[in-house]
């Protein structure tokens, strides 16, 4: 009679975590798909019973609050996608998540205020604000990358060859700390950013697009990264011996590479991209704090494994799509439904398309390429 | 001129001694075949010269200094290339940047150059480009021409262990270690290969070790045979000489019964 129970508990167990499994996609999906019909139902005829059902009042989004939230979602998205970068090329070469990764990025935003703060204090930040811009970006790149660099070596190098797991907890202890670090020199206040001039943050009107000054930098300055980095990864020597390490260390080290000057690099880059989106934090919100790497941190992690971690294209996708969703999917899916306050659902939207992903592409969506096991 | 002299390497995992003892000399120009049973410490004897392991005691000296303790890149960049028994390419990066990325050490540019598209960054990359082709030009028309910018493992199981003989090729060394190269070929593919590693050493300039299990191969190319067993060279010598040797015969088809 025990063994009777013994050897049907796992299955039945495994039974119901399926069906369980099973109706979250079908939940999902069917809120998806009702909530879109309801949406353009709700957009031909603002009156329909659905929407006097679930959401009288409704009025339907105009053409221009679309490309708003089109515009907001792009920019929030490729800072995102900055991030995620950093994740993505720490796995893809390490095989492990860098959770200390979104401290890096705040390190840059920190950085980034301190300086602004001094520009701000002698005059410099209105009479010169490009030079000011420019010396910014690069500060923040220096501290996030020596954050990054410092980090691998005091933190990771010693547990080069213990198994992953071990890196992975280790690299949120390394975020703890420093959380703990920054709050200790600058203090739990949150700082803001000086005002940026206006020529800078006002509107304009791109292809019938209303975009804030703050936002096209944003996008501006994503884009040259992105480039930049893709070109770097892909054209020049060091990116060779960068994805040479990614497949096979041994054989690396072969080839007269230097695996730990490789891997050492791959923190840089990756913390300097982290700097950039720091940055770029800052200008458009305005504020810092030393928790301001946290949800940034797991969003982007959240948009690395979206586009398929370990995959760079894939992270810069993932960034932009999951960005878009955040700030799309809360009007045109949540409220339809008659869901209240959507516009605080952001994160709950960010880590349900999480969800979604890992449901029904759990390799994400332009997938991790296969290993040199799964291959050779 | 002697190229590599070991002298009483020793190499211990655990209790068990890999190789115990071993003196090994290569001079430049010479193609030597170390064989010997399965589990005899051939492999170990070749991740030691590359750095893969470190030896428990004894000395390696490459063109007179010293190798031991050298981490596997330095040893790259002194020039000593190896292949492996189970081949082990890139397998995501195509074959013309497998063959790019082993010419690392030999480049000088650095991020600068990259960064700035100098006119010595260019030539240099041109030139890793030309002599990449010119080594996959080697082996005929296997990997040339659309292949070259083809993924490592979308090739054949022959085309893979040609591709990682170039790419051994491509770290520029003096001396070329390889693991069982004709292992798995067919008897078409195992003729061509041979002819190949003759055209290593009289073409390039190589000085090759090799680690083989067909005897044909092996009495083909090679100048000197090594028979390892248990990690103790047992015997040395021409072909002739070695495969008449008792002690080898016994090494690998054990003892008469009636000797005992």
């Amino acid at each position: 009679m025990s063994a009777h129970t013994i050897s049907t508990n796992p299955v039945k167990r495994l039974i119901s975590v399926d069906r369980f499994l099973t109706f979250i996609r079908i939940f999902l999906v069917t809120m998806i798909v009702v909530g879109f019909l309801a949406f353009i139902w709700q957009q031909i005829d603002a009156d329909n019973p659905f929407a006097r059902w679930r959401n009288p009042g409704a009025r339907g989004l105009t053409g221009d609050q679309f490309k708003g939230l089109i515009v907001s979602g792009l920019s929030q998205g490729s800072m995102y996608g900055l991030i995620a970068l950093g994740y993505s090329m720490v796995y893809g070469v390490l095989g492990f998540i860098n959770f200390a990764h979104g401290e890096v990025f705040m390190v840059g935003a920190m950085t980034g205020f301190i300086a602004s703060d001094k520009f701000q204090a002698n005059g410099m930040w209105e009479s010169n604000f490009l030079l000011c811009l420019a010396l910014i970006i690069v500060m923040a790149i220096f501290f996030s990358t020596f954050t990054a660099v410092v980090m691998e070596r005091v933190a990771y190098r010693p547990l080069r060859s213990s198994p992953r797991l071990i890196p992975l907890i280790t690299s949120i202890g390394v975020s703890f700390f420093i959380q703990n670090f920054v709050l200790g020199l600058f203090g739990p206040a949150t700082k803001s950013y000086p005002r940026l001039p206006e020529w800078l943050s006002k509107q304009r009107s791109i292809f019938t697009f209303e975009i804030a000054g703050t936002r096209l930098l944003v996008l501006a300055v994503a884009a040259v990264s992105m480039t930049a980095l893709w070109y770097f990864v892909e054209r020049t020597k060091t990116g060779k011996a960068m994805r040479a390490v990614a497949e096979d260390k041994e054989i690396a080290a072969l080839m007269g590479i230097d695996v730990n000057r490789t891997i050492v690099t791959t923190f840089a880059v990756g913390g300097a991209m982290a700097g950039v989106g720091g940055i770029l934090w800052g200008l458009m919100f305005r504020s810092v704090t030393h928790m301001t790497g946290f949800l940034p941190g797991v969003k982007a992690f959240t948009a690395a494994v979206v586009g398929g971690i370990g995959n760079l294209g894939g992270a810069m996708a993932g960034g932009i799509s999951l960005g878009s969703a955040e700030s799309i999917a809360p009007l045109i899916i949540l409220e339809p439904l008659g869901v209240p306050g959507v516009s605080q659902l952001k994160d709950a939207v960010a880590f349900t398309v999480l969800v979604l992903v890992l449901l029904f592409r759990p390799s994400g969506l332009f997938g991790e390429r296969l290993s040199s096991e799964d291959r050779a | 001129m002697r190229l590599l002299e070991i002298k009483d390497l020793q190499i211990t995992f655990g209790g068990l001694d890999a190789l115990s003892g071993l003196n090994f000399h290569i001079d430049k120009g010479e193609i030597v075949s170390v064989i010997g049973p399965n589990g005899a410490g051939k492999t170990t004897f070749f991740n030691a010269i590359s750095g893969l392991v470190t030896p428990t005691d004894g000395d390696m000296f490459f063109e007179g200094e010293s190798i031991v303790g050298l981490d596997p890149s330095t040893v790259t960049s002194l020039g000593i290339a190896r292949t492996f028994q189970n081949v082990r390419l890139f397998p995501n990066m195509t074959i013309l940047e497998n063959v790019m990325v082993a010419q690392h050490c030999r480049t000088r540019q650095l991020l600068y150059g990259a960064l700035f598209q100098t006119r010595a960054f260019k030539q240099e990359e041109r030139e890793i480009r030309e002599r990449a082709e010119e080594i996959l030009g080697f082996f005929g028309h296997r990997l040339v021409g659309y292949r070259m910018d083809q993924p490592a493992f979308a090739l054949s199981y022959a085309n893979r262990r040609r591709l990682e003989i170039a790419r051994a090729m491509a770290t520029q060394p003096q001396l070329l270690l390889l693991d069982e190269p004709v292992a798995g070929m067919n008897p078409i593919e195992t003729a061509e290969l041979t002819a190949l590693i003759g055209r290593l050493r009289s073409e390039w300039g190589f000085t090759i070790v090799m680690i083989e299990h067909d005897m044909k191969v092996v009495k083909d190319v090679s100048d000197r045979v090594v028979v390892l067993d248990h990690g103790v060279p047992i015997a040395q010598g021409s072909y002739d000489e070695v495969s008449n040797n008792p002690d080898v015969v016994e090494a690998y088809l054990g003892r008469p019964v009636e000797a005992r």
